[in-house]
């Protein structure tokens, strides 16, 4: 069973590297953005069936190394 | 004789220059490679600098899940004297011996060059040789030294001088200009609470002889030995 897990930076914490980037899209011309975030991404690949077991694990996953929760968010998601 | 356990990681690159300044002040030290189980009785415990599992995932991430670091964390909770310097402070942060979290720097670029931080409090078994509000002339290289912490977290470290040293300029003022990496408040190193453990982004052990262009940072090392 695969998941896919997201890490974003929270909402409060400065993301210099998004700003930028957000910035570099408004310079070559896209409009209507309104802010950019950038963040991580994993793909997991579980030998697990149930759906809930697995997610429990990838959770525990992100809490023990993928995620530093002072200043990131992390999503899971069935793929 | 004052005994000292140097951590050596995969991708440290300032254990030896450490080795150097603890030697030349005659401590015991000991190199340990971060996949022994057991330290040896140490004085003091150095996590140093360099980039440690090249900096995969976090800075400091996966070192804070190495064998050692169990041993240095328990030692750490019994009252031991622990310095991080750099990557060792990422590391610290990232084991939970030091709260917060070390960014991007707020330039995005890698800044390796001299700066000046000043002694906010002389009131600590790292700092008692120096003078408060001392300037010195010390080195950083880090691309993530941007220290951040919540505002009861940072209204904790103000009140109860848990912050020793924060960058400024030549003449000692502490601003938005003298800032190099965009760290809140300026902070260039903090304290737990028992104050046994101090992580910092500039290297102390780089100036730590005439030769390596001034000896400033030798006085954390001297107020290390009784």
């Amino acid at each position: 069973m695969k998941f896919a897990v997201t890490i974003t930076l929270k909402k409060d914490v400065l993301d210099p590297q998004g700003k930028v980037v957000g910035q570099t899209l408004k310079n070559i011309g896209i409009k209507n953005l309104n802010s950019i975030r950038q963040g991580k991404f994993f793909e997991v690949d579980l030998e697990e069936s149930d759906q809930k077991k697995g997610e429990a694990k990838v959770k525990e996953m992100c809490e023990k190394l993928l995620a530093n929760q002072i200043i990131e968010d992390f999503q899971i998601e069935k793929i | 004789m004052m005994k000292s356990s140097v951590i050596v990681f995969p991708g440290s690159n300032c254990d030896r220059d450490i080795a150097v300044a603890l030697k030349k002040l005659q401590f015991k030290n000991s190199m340990i490679w971060h996949k022994e189980t057991e330290l040896p009785k140490s004085d003091l415990i150095v996590v140093p600098g360099g980039f440690s599992y090249g900096d995969y995932l976090r800075s400091g991430a996966i070192a804070a899940k190495s064998n050692i670091l169990s041993e240095v964390i328990s030692a750490g909770k019994k009252g031991s004297l622990i310095l991080g310097i750099c990557n060792g402070f990422q590391i610290l942060i990232e084991c939970g011996l030091l709260k917060g979290a070390l960014l991007r720097n707020s330039g995005l670029k890698f800044i390796s060059k001299d700066i000046r931080v000043k002694i906010l409090s002389n009131k600590s078994k790292f700092f008692k040789k120096y003078k408060s509000g001392e300037i010195l002339k010390l080195n950083i290289a880090h691309n993530e030294g941007n220290y951040f912490t919540s505002k009861k977290h940072l209204d904790e470290l103000e009140n109860n001088e848990l912050i020793p040293i924060k960058y400024c300029d030549e003449t000692g003022n502490i601003n938005l200009k003298s800032n190099p990496n965009g760290s809140i408040n300026n902070i260039a190193g903090i304290f737990n609470n028992k104050k046994n453990i101090l992580g910092m982004m500039p290297h102390p052990e780089r100036m730590s002889d005439k030769i390596l262009s001034n000896e400033d940072g030798l006085g954390l090392f001297l107020s290390l030995m009784n």
